[in-house]
């Protein structure tokens, strides 16, 4: 087993990441731009090395300053973990090259899965289902006319290098195909350097659900069952959970037996997830492959019981799986809402800053992989995911109970964060009735906040405004005006006299 | 104490005294059974009758100059929060701050990605001022008023933080 890893990478999958080595007798190293020096990865590592300013490109995408710790460091492997270097076969090849062990996939296997074409005729020839369409870039007008006319209407452009919902376009007739085309590939050349743009029928409003794999590097592969992301906001997801509720064992089996053929087919090895569109009728269609440990791997790990991160070290380290087919058996149901420093008030923008106060929840079936804590300053360089909260119960009912009763003791002051958009999905009626789609969350988005005003909880508001005003320990009190220093001031310098406040409030 | 409280809008006045840790207090000129625990700062463990309910001060990062950028949380309900003197003069005066001069203020620490006006323009309330980057995110400034830019402070490509001063509306 190593007894060193670099972790590459920041935020909540680098504390997670952390997490799993200290479990596992092994030392952390940590990595950071200039901007996060204070950044709770490298708080909670054994090593940290600044590896350069702030743009990912000079830190964090940096692969010759990165590989120079490794070296430094002594460390024998490198975990990328999401994002950033994570599905760069330069990177794992250069890892090669440079006598660490990347924990992921090999470059070749990235490779093949890295165009969303090329994976595709790989696909092909192992007899797994798709979207029909060319498996090829369009050469002409033409040629696009033709196919979507054998395919039928709808269809959907799509970027052959593309990601995030860039470089795509929905064509409902003919007469839209030609400025569509146009507009992809311009898309796709502006946002990957590529214009190559392929032709899928579309499927109207499908689910999205992925399939977990992993494969050691002996040959044997395994489905750890699927997980339904079909809540997001423009192609970004927002909550997915374990298992899907359309999903029954049969349709858990073949999908993930088709899973392991995609894998199998690519000679994959290490964790990996296969994302299929699901239409109405419960078809199932090969949409990518994932050349990474998800986001949302706490909701499979949190129903099969298996620790993906654990699993991907000993996988790298040489082990064997230490489990069959058989032994992977999913129970209950787990639920996994992102976090973001973003301002639900405000069309979703970004909201970095400092984190004033934070209440984070506890207590049974809640899990929070966090990378957040109460004094750090959110910066505004990169994602602003702050911290997963997953919910487990017996059942999709409990997990969300559980979920609900977690979001209330949440806290997240100082800035905008998106907790309020979860309190109202799991509210909704069509959520809980398990009618998702990928469609839904713009629909529920598009209707009005249903919430009423409570009047009883203004005046509550109200009276607790005066007696903090009353303490003068909070921001604004009154007849001065409340600056960010001279509420901290307050607090600071008055301990004495805020301890004798508290006795007295008793 | 005597306090106009303003709570989402609406006004409210507040009498609330605290005599040897016993709390009195009026709403409106309702008497109100109060009892609060301050759990640390910015958390107030509050008991009205016997209704429990966990209190959150939270001050927002926003414009310095105005201090109506305080939320107070009763659960997980936020409500735009301001507490005056009804004796002082001064807020009186601020009461009269949107007849004057609007400061437009950075929502969050980025770049001045764009200047879509120049001093001296005339602009609508909504009209978009000028555009700052965060996150990779572009996010239009927008007047507060319809009026004119008095002052453009804020240049293209220039770095802000939360609250800085851009532009001023007269």
């Amino acid at each position: 087993m190593f007894k060193k890893i670099l972790i590459a990478n920041r935020g909540e999958i680098a504390v997670r990441v952390i997490r799993a080595c200290h479990e596992m007798g092994i030392a952390a190293v940590a990595v950071y731009s200039e901007v996060d020096r204070a950044a709770l990865h490298v708080r909670k590592a054994d090593e940290a090395y600044p590896i350069g300013a702030a743009a990912a490109a000079e830190s964090y995408l940096n692969i010759g300053k990165i590989l120079d710790v490794a070296r430094q460091s002594g460390a024998e492997a490198i975990h990328p973990g999401y994002g950033f270097l994570s599905e760069n076969a330069r990177f794992a090849q250069a890892c090669v090259d440079a006598g660490v062990k990347f924990i992921g996939p090999t470059a070749a296997a990235m490779n093949a899965m890295g165009s969303k074409t090329r994976a595709r005729q790989a696909m092909e020839r192992a007899g797994v289902p798709f979207v029909p369409g060319t498996s090829r870039g369009l050469e002409s007008i033409e040629e696009a006319e033709e196919v979507a006319a054998r395919i039928g209407y709808p269809v959907m452009l799509k970027a052959a290098a593309g990601g995030g919902g860039k470089g795509m376009r929905l064509v409902h007739t003919p007469d839209q195909l030609k400025s569509s085309l146009e507009a992809a590939r311009s898309e796709a050349e502006r946002s990957f350097g590529d214009s190559e743009v392929y032709i899928e029928k579309a499927i109207v409003n499908p689910r999205h659900i992925e399939m977990q794999i992993l494969a050691d590097e002996y040959g044997s592969t395994l489905y750890l069952g699927e997980r339904e992301c079909s809540l997001q906001r423009r192609h970004q997801k927002v909550l997915e959970e374990a298992p899907s509720p359309v999903v029954d064992a049969e349709m858990r089996r073949r999908m993930g037996e088709v899973a392991v053929r995609v894998a199998r087919a690519a000679n994959y090895t290490n964790a990996g997830t296969v994302e299929f569109l699901v239409d109405p009728q419960k078809n199932f269609y090969f949409l990518e492959m994932n050349t990474r440990l998800q986001v949302e791997h706490p909701v499979t790990e949190l129903v099969t019981g298996l620790d993906l991160v654990h699993l991907q070290i000993r996988i790298a380290a040489g082990e064997k799986l230490p489990l069959t087919q058989e032994d992977v058996q999913i129970r209950g149901h787990a639920m996994e809402c992102r976090i973001y420093a973003e301002d639900p008030d405000n069309n979703y923008f970004p909201s970095p800053g400092k984190i004033t106060l934070l209440l984070e929840p506890s207590g049974p079936g809640i899990r929070e992989d966090s990378g957040m804590y109460e004094g750090w300053t959110v910066p505004m360089d990169y994602d602003p995911l702050l911290a997963k909260l997953i919910g487990y119960g017996s059942d999709r009912e409990r997990a969300i109970a559980r979920l609900t009763r977690a979001l209330g003791e949440y806290f997240v002051g100082g800035i905008k964060t998106n907790l309020s958009l979860f309190r109202r999905i799991l509210a909704d009626a069509d959520f809980c009735a398990a009618k998702l789609d990928t469609g839904f969350l713009d629909r529920m988005l598009k209707q009005k906040d249903g919430q009423l005003e409570d009047s009883q909880a203004a005046q509550v508001a109200a009276i607790a405004a005066g007696i903090f005003a009353v303490l003068g320990v909070s921001a604004a009190a009154p007849g001065e005006r409340a600056s960010d220093t001279s509420a901290e001031k307050a607090v600071i310098a008055s301990n004495w006299k805020s301890a004798g406040r508290r006795e007295a409030l008793r | 104490m005597l306090y106009d409280v303003t709570i989402d809008g609406k006004n409210y006045r507040l009498e609330i005294e605290r005599a040897e840790g016993r709390w009195s207090c009026r709403l409106d000129g309702h008497e109100v059974a109060v009892d609060a625990v301050l759990a640390r700062p910015d958390v107030l463990f509050l008991r009205i009758g016997h209704q429990a309910y966990e209190i959150k001060s939270e001050r927002v990062a926003g414009d310095k100059d105005r201090d109506n950028d305080w939320h107070v949380w009763v659960g997980s309900a936020r409500f735009a929060c301001e507490v005056r003197d009804p004796r002082a003069l001064r807020s009186r005066a601020r009461a009269a701050d949107d007849h004057g001069p609007r400061k437009l203020t950075a929502p969050m620490p980025g770049k001045v990605v764009r200047v879509l006006v120049r001093e001296g323009d005339a602009v609508e309330a909504g009209a978009g001022v000028l555009v700052v980057e965060a996150m990779k995110m572009q996010n239009e400034i927008k007047s507060p008023k319809k009026g004119t830019i008095q002052k453009m402070l804020a240049a293209e490509g220039v770095a802000v933080n939360a609250g800085d001063v851009l532009a001023i509306v007269e």
